[in-house]
């Protein structure tokens, strides 16, 4: 299946595919809007590694990892993989436990901002971009890209 | 105590859009922004700003803008801003200003005030789209005795040649003054599209032999990197005698720009400045010349053709028949705007004359001489599109060197702060962090998309004009007609006023 991977050799490090992300994922119509409405934290689904003085940054998200440790551990049958490979979560079966938060091995799923459910990358599926990942579209240095590997 | 000198551009930021993403903070690699917890919003320091446009390049939102600053000096015809600025800082630290790229000032660009013939009535343009129309040009020697042996066969006696698929290449520009990363662009670029890109004097890092084809290698007067593999793995060989940006000056590479492998491609000690002298130490006549010329030609087995580049300067004309006489295959003649990595700022200002000027009265001088056909000639120094190529065409050139444009193409925005070393855009600099946001797989296609664009706007231009072949365009000048030229410009670039016909 296609997925979102990193060239770490180009990844600037510039954050921009958290404020993508957290912007794709926010149901807004213009990103400006995204002031003020988070505070500090933005929640993204994809987040940089690497501190900022750092020679190397990358940014992780879900890996759809083919033995997913996440689906094993969900207590709630919330987090599935469909045909495609592509493991998903339904909000509406999370019962917020986070034992999948506390197992993934990438940090690639997190709280979502009410704290009452898990949230992870769901390629841009579930937000009304049909499928195409937003961090992907506005990496600036075409670091990220949304591709089949073997 | 230093003189104060206020910011000359200011960062302006539209607060409704600002949503303090960081992205500006973390792009500026010259400080100008920093998130503000106390005021918990971002602040910037326009002080520190070369206008270089990276943040507002990168800004999500578009929140931020770079303007002139309206702070002003009183007024004075006389004394500008910016002359006034120049005698503080130079009261501060005594030393000789620097800068970067092409000359900025106010001179005329007589591109500008030429317009370019079209077909009407009696004779027919041409559909590049529905036509062949014929782009490829050779650069060489093209004065060969034509020959034929004993059954009455050509003997092929042309001295090498270069085959550009566009009369268009990437000017000399040296690893070390320009990345790694804006390096393998360009000759990615250069493989791809079917032209030559030059390594300046730099030398030819290791990983870039494999593109010896379309590499044109420099010997400067530095030598720097000059070794038999490297002149045997170019295309071509450039001995650099001058540079439009600095006429009759030698080069600087700081020694903060010369890494471990800098050093190795230029084979010299690692940190310790670059100095490439003004004059060829060992050129002191034409004569001199021909014998650099031979000597190289001697290297590569008479090869591959050897350029000569040199500023355009007041005697250009001359200069450039000894040239055409001294063996040199291409001349390659760079004019006053010409770019820079470094150069003193009142030579890089002052210097030079006008790229369009000199081709034309080079092009007319060796055509009175029966020379012509002894060498190719390349321009350069501000090509700023397929229109000016095609009117130096027009004007005698067999082809263009373009070297701003394409580090225009690869992100700069002349923010002429190459001398710091600090780019923004990973163009222009020698800090890995800075190198990495020039991603070589977009750089070079960036690259391949200028030029196929203008190749196909000078397809255009020649079938407007009935020309088929870029052959037909070369030292055409009836093809050109001057607007708001004095009869000494009309008569230097030998084209007549606009409104007087054929």
């Amino acid at each position: 299946m296609k997925r979102i991977y990193v060239n770490e050799q180009h990844c600037l490090g510039c954050h921009l595919c958290e404020w993508e992300c957290a912007f794709a994922n926010s149901g807004l119509d213009e990103m400006f809007k995204l002031k003020g409405k988070f505070g500090t934290e933005i929640r993204p689904r994809i987040r940089v590694e690497g501190e900022e003085k750092d020679e190397i940054h990358f940014a992780v998200n879900c890996r759809h990892c083919t033995s997913s440790i996440c689906v094993k551990s969900c207590i709630s049958g919330a987090l599935s993989r469909n045909d495609d490979g592509m493991v998903v979560i339904d909000r509406e079966k999370c019962v917020g436990c986070f034992t999948c938060v506390l197992v993934c091995p990438f940090g690639a799923i997190m709280p979502a901002a009410d704290g009452k459910a898990a949230q992870k990358c769901m390629l841009c599926t579930d937000n009304g971009r049909n499928g195409e990942p937003n961090c992907v579209a506005h990496c600036p240095n075409g670091a990220i890209v949304y591709e089949e590997r073997d | 105590m230093d003189t104060y000198i206020p910011a000359e551009y200011e960062v302006v930021r539209n607060p409704d859009l600002c949503i303090a993403c960081q992205v500006c903070e973390r792009q500026c690699y010259n400080g100008v922004h920093k998130y503000d917890k106390d005021l918990g919003r971002m602040i910037s320091d326009s002080n520190k700003c070369v206008n270089c446009h990276r943040c507002v390049c990168l800004c999500p939102t578009h929140a931020l803008k770079i303007v002139k600053s309206d702070d002003t000096y009183r007024l004075n015809n006389n004394w500008s801003n910016q002359a006034m600025n120049e005698i503080y800082r130079q009261a501060n630290t005594g030393g000789m200003l620097l800068s970067s790229m092409g000359n900025p000032n106010d001179y005329p660009i007589y591109f500008n005030k030429i317009l370019v013939n079209a077909s009407q009535v009696t004779n027919p343009s041409i559909d590049p789209l529905r036509e062949p129309m014929e782009t490829q040009v050779f650069l060489g020697q093209k004065n060969v005795e034509i020959k034929r042996d004993k059954m009455g066969r050509l003997v092929d006696t042309l001295p090498p040649q270069l085959k550009l698929r566009y009369p268009i290449m990437f000017s000399a520009m040296s690893y070390g003054s320009i990345s790694y990363n804006a390096h393998e662009s360009l000759a990615r670029a250069a493989e791809e599209l079917g032209i030559y890109y030059n390594t300046g004097e730099g030398g030819l890092h290791k990983d870039f032999y494999k593109y010896g084809k379309n590499t044109i290698v420099q010997v400067a007067s530095g030598r720097f990197g000059v070794h038999a593999d490297y002149l045997e793995a170019a295309a071509a060989i450039e001995i650099k005698m001058g540079q439009g940006a600095k006429p009759g000056i030698g080069g600087h590479l700081p020694g903060a720009k010369i890494s471990e492998e800098v050093s190795e491609t230029r084979m010299i000690p690692r940190g310790v400045d670059a100095i490439s002298p003004a004059p060829h130490h060992d050129i002191y006549s034409i004569e001199d010349l021909r014998q650099l010329i031979y000597t190289l030609k001697e290297a590569t087995a008479y090869k591959k053709p050897i350029i000569v580049k040199i500023a355009a300067v007041h005697n250009v004309a001359a200069i450039a028949s000894g040239i055409a006489r001294s063996g040199a295959d291409i001349i390659a003649i760079d004019g006053f705007r010409g770019g820079t990595g470094a150069a003193p700022t009142r030579i890089r200002d002052n210097v030079g004359i006008p790229i369009e000027l000199a081709l034309a009265q080079v092009d007319e001088r060796l055509r009175q001489e029966g020379i012509r056909n002894n060498v190719s000639i390349v321009v350069g120094g501000s090509i700023h599109s397929s229109s000016d190529v095609v009117k130096a065409i027009a004007l005698g050139a067999d082809a263009c060197y373009i070297g701003t444009a394409a580090v225009m193409a690869l992100g700069c925005h002349l923010c002429r702060t190459c001398h710091t070393g600090k780019c923004n855009w990973g163009i222009a600099t020698q800090i890995p962090e800075l190198v990495k946001r020039l991603n070589p797989d977009i750089g070079y296609k960036r690259l391949v998309n200028l030029v196929e664009a203008w190749g196909g706007e000078i397809k255009e231009m020649m079938g407007g004009m009935g020309i088929n072949s870029i052959e037909a365009l070369k030292g055409n000048r009836l093809m050109l007609r001057g607007v708001g030229l004095n009869d000494t410009e009309l008569r230097l670039l030998g084209i007549r006023h606009a409104g007087e016909s054929m």
